[in-house]
């Protein structure tokens, strides 16, 4: 693989050459031919992708390419159409979402949901699995629960003080901050000690220096040998913490590479036409100006034939 | 001037009635107020209970705990009816169809053509005489002060009491586990707790059954002194029911027990006023009038109490239900 040694820190990812849906070295998640539709429109339509294990995979791509869609499709809390997908080996398309969960898939959501009503320790332990005390019989003997209830609650400390949120152990989530509460949802998230973590939009509504200790913990989660796969807008993110980034555009994914060489992709300036980007469209040759502005008249000229959602 | 109506209003307290509020508001809090659910037709559940009790009892001669069974079994079944088109729709669609349902019930069973079975407008009557044969309790009067009961009278409001009393401590059990957590997460967000690998649609469906078996063997303990009238289980008392719960507390277990009782009293004691006003000529009112203006009083203690204390009489301020 001689044109991917450069931009790659540590042990190669695909096979070949970098293009959209090519194959990878050890896929966690392989999708094929996923396809969702709202009222005509093509909101989610993948041929085929896979998603690397043990690495942090950032899916980008402008407002309504359909990343979340596909998020949803993955993780069972969506219908496609049409398309199978396997995570870790098994096929689990049709799967619902609770059960994906608990194969070790779990996800947040853009809109973070605490559990407002309850204390971070609740919404904690509320993450973790294998708590027979959650069946209605059982719950009503303490003594069958108890034990599994201790080590859990431990290990909830423990990422709590991970996440410096063990002195908010005992207030309701509703008393957190913006930040504070997505810091609450990953932690849960990790409760169960999942094989791989989706991130929706993990830095939306963060403050800065918030940023830099979520990114630090993004990071952790790839130390521990765990699968990231998150959608973000803002590219220092992907730049900084990403192995892989996937781009999505009018829900197909047009471009895959490592980071530095997705963010001088021309198909991915043209899908995000300069916004979000650092690299200045006035950067660009006149030649590229020219072909970009046509791109956005043909994309405004289709976005006016049909009702994009 | 006749204030019997004090006395009236103290039986209130302790009266089937009220135990048998009680009960059906607990089922109602552990769907709406601990898990978010909707449901609008208490009262059917209460109607499907008490006669698949009466039924069992007068129609097919069971044994009291054997009606008991099948009024559990009956709730389930409506449960199981209502919940597995609904409970994976928006919660609202739960609200409409366990309104139409219930409704549905009480005018199936007032239906001519089932009197042999179900009594039609008349209701049933005579269902208590499994119940009251196992009465340890010696014919005679008892009471305290002015209150006094007949043997049967006291013997349904000790068992009932004493089974409301476990059901609330067995709710407040489940409530604080591992299982009672679940429940109450998915009343915040039930994608979230999807999401964790909670499977939302059964604890759904448990608790939707839970709640309702409490509203029919809530109906065992009103109809055993009386009898059971069909317009007893109309939309207004399932609004009754809300009202006690918001009343008491919707996110606790003791809450629906304390505004049972204070929802009783008062109701009694605003109905003995309005009569001993309107016969002093005091209020320009008829007597056919005082019936809906009591419960003018009570939609106005409604919309006061979720204005001034939304989480109820017996709920912690930082857990009111409406903020």
């Amino acid at each position: 693989m001689p044109d991917t040694t450069a931009s790659a820190a540590q042990a190669p990812l695909i096979e070949g050459a970098p293009a959209p849906g090519v194959k990878k070295v050890d896929p966690m998640v392989v999708a094929d031919g996923v396809q969702r539709t709202f009222g005509g429109v093509h909101a989610v339509d993948v041929d085929h992708v896979e998603i690397p294990r043990g690495a942090i995979t950032a899916l980008i791509g402008p407002n309504g390419a359909g990343k979340t869609t596909f998020f949803n499709l993955l993780t069972g809390f969506d219908k496609p159409n049409k398309g199978t997908w396997s995570f870790d080996g098994k096929p689990i398309g049709g799967v619902p979402a609770y059960k994906v969960a608990r194969r070790g898939m779990i996800r947040t959501f853009q809109l973070t949901k605490a559990l407002s009503m309850l204390s971070v320790m609740e919404n904690m332990r509320l993450g973790a699995q294998a708590q027979p005390g959650e069946n209605i019989a059982r719950a009503l003997i303490p003594g069958l629960w108890k034990p599994r209830e201790q080590e859990i609650t431990d290990r909830a400390r423990d990422l709590l003080a991970r996440f410096k949120l063990d002195t908010k152990a005992d207030d309701f989530a509703a008393s957190l901050s913006g930040g504070q509460r997505k810091l609450l949802e990953m932690a849960r998230a990790l409760m169960s000690q999942p094989k791989m973590i989706m991130l929706d939009e993990p830095m939306a509504g963060v403050n800065p220096a918030l940023t830099q200790s979520l990114l630090h913990h993004i990071l952790d989660l790839k130390q521990t040998g765990m699968t990231v796969l998150f959608v973000e807008h803002d590219m220092h993110v992907v730049r900084e913490i990403a192995d892989w980034v996937i781009v999505m555009a009018e829900g197909r994914i047009v471009a895959e590479g490592y980071p530095d060489q997705v963010m001088s992709d021309q198909a991915v300036i043209d899908a995000y036409l300069g916004s979000h980007h650092d690299t200045d469209l006035g950067d660009l040759s006149e030649e590229q100006q020219a072909e970009l502005l046509d791109e956005t008249q043909a994309a405004v000229e289709r976005e006016e034939d049909g009702t994009h959602g | 001037m006749d204030l019997s109506f004090l006395l009236l209003a103290l039986g209130q307290l302790i009266s089937p009635q009220t135990i048998a509020y009680a009960l059906a508001a607990l089922g109602l809090a552990v769907q709406f107020g601990f898990t978010g659910l909707l449901n609008f037709g208490q009262a059917g559940f209460m109607a499907i209970g008490g006669y698949a009790f009466a039924i069992t009892t007068l129609r097919l001669g069971f044994p009291f705990w054997l009606a008991v069974l099948s009024t559990i079994v009956a709730t389930t079944v409506m449960a199981l009816i209502l919940g597995i088109p609904t409970l994976r729709l928006r919660a609202d669609y739960l609200a409409i169809v366990t309104i139409a349902a219930a409704e549905i019930v009480r005018y199936v069973v007032k239906t001519p053509d089932l009197i042999p079975l179900t009594g039609g407008s008349d209701g049933l009557n005579g269902s208590s005489t499994t119940f009251d044969a196992l009465n340890p309790i010696p014919p005679g009067s008892y009471g305290f002060g002015p209150l006094r009961y007949d043997e049967n009278d006291l013997w349904i409001i000790i068992v009932g009491w004493i089974f409301v009393l476990l059901v609330a401590l067995l709710v407040r059990q489940l409530m604080r586990s591992p299982w009672g957590r679940v429940i109450k997460g998915i009343r915040e967000d039930e994608d979230a707790v999807r999401s964790l690998g909670k499977n939302v649609f059964s604890y759904k469906m448990q608790s939707l059954i839970l709640g309702g078996a409490l509203g029919g063997l809530a109906t065992i303990i009103n109809i055993i002194p009386t009898s059971l009238q069909p317009d007893n289980y109309g939309t207004q008392t399932t609004f009754f029911l809300l009202t006690i719960i918001l009343l008491g507390g919707a996110t606790t277990v003791f809450g629906p027990l304390v505004g049972a009782i204070v929802f009783w009293v008062v109701l009694s004691l605003a109905d003995g006023v309005l009569s001993l006003l309107i016969s002093s000529h005091v209020l320009p009112i008829s007597t056919v009038q005082q019936g809906p203006i009591r419960f003018i009083i009570v939609g106005v203690a409604l919309m006061l109490i979720v204005i001034f204390r939304p989480s109820g009489l017996v709920g912690k301020k930082r857990e009111a239900f409406f903020a």
